[in-house]
């Protein structure tokens, strides 16, 4: 924490209830813009729903749907994160200093997603536009009919990585364990080095990583449209 | 037949295994490569509503007069635990169906028919679009595992939220919008190429088993603060089960779907051999409701083949609270008209036949996204059909019940039921006609 937040709130001592309340009442005017969150002990649907610009600091750990359906906030998690952190975000930026659990970034439109330490299973699963970039390692089937956004991982990858993929784009350094259905390895160009370059100084990781390392996959597309003679694919 | 020499010969005769149905489809296999995809439920004959008659009064019981006497019909759900539960008029409500199977006209004129009767609609995977939360003055958003334009604006526009789990066509299956039905407004709201087919999974993606759909369920609430009732829609398939696990994860509504129920585009073997007719699936839903206590708190929705106020009466006389109708209000806005009868015959259908909403060259203009046959569905004259329909609907329900003396639809019971068949008394829980006997109780 750099600077003395405008409002504390202790979940032992009150409801998340009365905390998601007061998040869901603040807008663009507020002037409590650095919300401190202690003791959140795992509780689900943490800052679910905020739909202004205001920086959410949460110290420990949270459940499920940290986040979810986020817009415009800026969600910091001093811990791990359970399932389906920043599900179906829209815009804003998370940021997870430790590990998070399945589903991270599950479906969402929009926004930045970044995890310091490793996330679990379909990471990116049904993504639709936002920007997830993982420190550590994905679990399997991550991306799993990832529509749009980016996924960049600068672990490795589990088996399945990108399976049914639509227009996601996936970027990983370490090694992929497998690929699902539909995905392939494509060649990284400059217009790709462009694009990881700006995605990891919107993740504030410019120049911790070198970009040349990263390895390219996406859709090959060829089970866009169903044919039988892919039967055999799925 | 006989032959020349006048001996008797036998007459030419169809297997009831290998009837003409069937062989034609081994002989389009075995064209094709491809199964049969098609919309609508299932085509096979199945123990239905049908099955049932009501026991109107008489000496020992005594009827309510016809236009006189009051009949509510009136319902509220998601008394559970929603802030702002919705009342709506009749309890006969509209299924969800999504833009990109159905025409923007289409879901324009099922809004404004419900509206105008006070009854709720609801949107499908896909989204909402400005014209049904424009013309509906109840929606219902559906919460899909594709999360097709799921966003939390529309989450807060919405009057209650339907978690949508599976559908009685095809329970534990997906769906598949082929790429041809795929414009660039669809394409643009689910975040997808235009033409290519589109699949709706079959899992949500962030959660799996009860103990996660209680979680999800949670989150939902917290982002609409607890406002909005939330449903949770399952497939006919193991009713008890599915709906005490959904009241288990903090449902307000629970609808349960036959298979009889429509879909916009599923394989045909999916539909007429998954799943379980609505008939079967009514009365242990309501038991699941009541070993919990739950009962009339919990919400019961059930649809799969409602088509008259006497499908109404008698399910609600198995214990639901309301009923939704898919394909029935297609048809009452202009699905499968016999005036388009060439142009059915022009694809290989008829009229009352065509089930090939996939394809998107619909004639009626309703389950296309086809501008030329968008044109041909006025959403304001369609909309006043299906409004009448819906009266009809409720008027009938009406009329049965005040022949059964009740004073509004919900106190209709089983004990005004009995039974055709013993297939039907089996699966309704009501004696046969004439007997006490209801298989597999009462000691027989």
């Amino acid at each position: 924490m750099t600077a003395s937040p405008d409002i504390t709130f202790d979940l032992a001592q009150a409801p998340l209830r009365e905390l998601n309340s007061a998040l869901h009442k603040a807008t663009g005017e507020t002037n409590a813009r650095l919300w401190r969150v202690i003791n959140p002990n795992g509780r689900h649907a943490l800052a679910a729903g905020v739909n202004a610009p205001v920086t959410i600091e949460v110290d420990g750990h949270v459940g499920y749907y940290c986040a979810g359906m986020n817009q415009q906030a800026r969600v910091i998690v001093n811990g791990n994160a359970g399932v389906g952190v920043a599900e179906n975000m829209m815009s804003g930026f998370v940021h997870v200093k430790g590990d998070a659990s399945q589903a991270a970034g599950a479906t969402a439109h929009g926004g930045m997603l970044v995890i310091d330490g490793n996330a679990s299973a379909r990471c990116g699963i049904s993504m639709k536009g936002i920007d997830i970039v993982v420190k550590g390692s994905v679990g399997h089937m991550s991306a799993f009919m990832g529509q749009a956004g980016a996924l960049i991982v600068f672990g490795d990858a589990g088996e399945a990585l990108g399976d049914s993929l639509y227009e996601a784009k996936l970027f990983v350094r370490g090694s992929v364990k497998s690929l699902g259905a539909d995905c392939i390895e494509k060649e990284l160009r400059d217009e790709h080095r462009k694009l990881l370059q700006e995605k990891l100084e919107a993740a504030g990781l410019a120049g911790t990583v070198d970009i040349g390392e990263f390895k390219r996959y996406g859709s090959a597309r060829q089970l866009y449209n169903f044919h039988i003679d892919n039967a055999g694919a799925y | 037949m006989t032959s020349q020499n006048n001996t008797p010969r036998t007459l030419p005769r169809f297997s009831s295994t290998f009837d003409p149905h069937t062989l034609a489809e081994i002989r389009r296999a075995a064209a094709t490569g491809i199964y049969d995809i098609r919309g609508g439920g299932t085509k096979r004959k199945l123990p239905h509503f049908d099955d049932l008659l009501f026991l109107g009064a008489s000496v020992s019981r005594y009827p309510l007069e016809g236009y006189r006497e009051k009949c509510g019909t009136d319902v509220v759900l998601g008394t559970r635990f929603a802030k702002k539960p919705i009342h709506l008029k009749t309890p006969v409500t509209i299924a969800g169906m999504s833009f990109g199977a159905l025409s923007a006209p289409a879901k324009e004129a099922l809004g404004r028919g419900a509206s105008a009767m006070g009854t709720s609609t609801t949107t499908g995977d896909g989204g909402m679009t400005q014209e049904e939360r424009g013309h509906s003055s109840i929606l219902v958003y559906q919460y899909l595992p594709s999360r097709y334009g799921m966003n939390p604006d529309d989450l807060r526009k919405a009057d209650a939220i339907e978690v949508v789990i599976g559908q009685g066509a095809k329970p534990g299956g997906g769906g598949m919008l082929l790429g041809q039905k795929i414009s660039d407004r669809v394409a643009a709201m689910r975040t997808l190429p235009k033409g290519i087919d589109q699949r709706s999974a079959c899992r949500h993606p962030d959660w799996t088993g009860p103990d996660d759909l209680e979680i999800k369920i949670e989150e939902l609430r917290e982002i609409t603060d607890w406002e909005k009732p939330i449903y949770v829609k399952v497939g006919a398939s193991r009713p008890y089960y599915d709906i005490s696990l959904a009241v288990k994860a903090g449902a307000d509504v629970v609808v349960l779907d036959g298979m009889q129920g429509g879909t916009a585009a599923t394989q045909d073997v999916f539909i007429e051999h998954v799943g379980i007719p609505i008939l079967a699936a009514i009365r242990p839903a309501v038991q699941a409701l009541r070993d919990l206590g739950m009962h009339r708190k919990v919400q019961l929705i059930v649809s799969g083949g409602i088509r008259n106020g006497a499908d109404v009466a008698k399910a609600l006389a198995l214990g639901a609270d309301a009923v939704a109708i898919g394909t029935a209000a297609l048809v009452a806005l202009g699905d499968n008209d016999p005036q388009y009868e060439a142009e059915y015959q022009a694809l290989g259908s008829t009229a009352g036949a065509y089930d090939d909403w996939h394809e998107g060259r619909d004639p009626a203009g309703i389950t296309t996204q086809d501008p030329a046959l968008w044109s041909r569905l006025d959403p304001v004259k369609a909309g006043r059909r299906l409004a009448n329909y819906l009266g009809v609907m409720t008027l009938e329900a009406q009329t049965i019940a005040r022949a059964c003396g009740k004073s509004h639809l919900h106190n209709l019971e089983p004990e005004d039921l009995v039974s055709l068949t013993v297939e039907a008394a089996a699966m309704a829980g009501v004696p046969l006609a004439g007997t006490e006997w209801i298989p597999g109780r009462t000691g027989y």
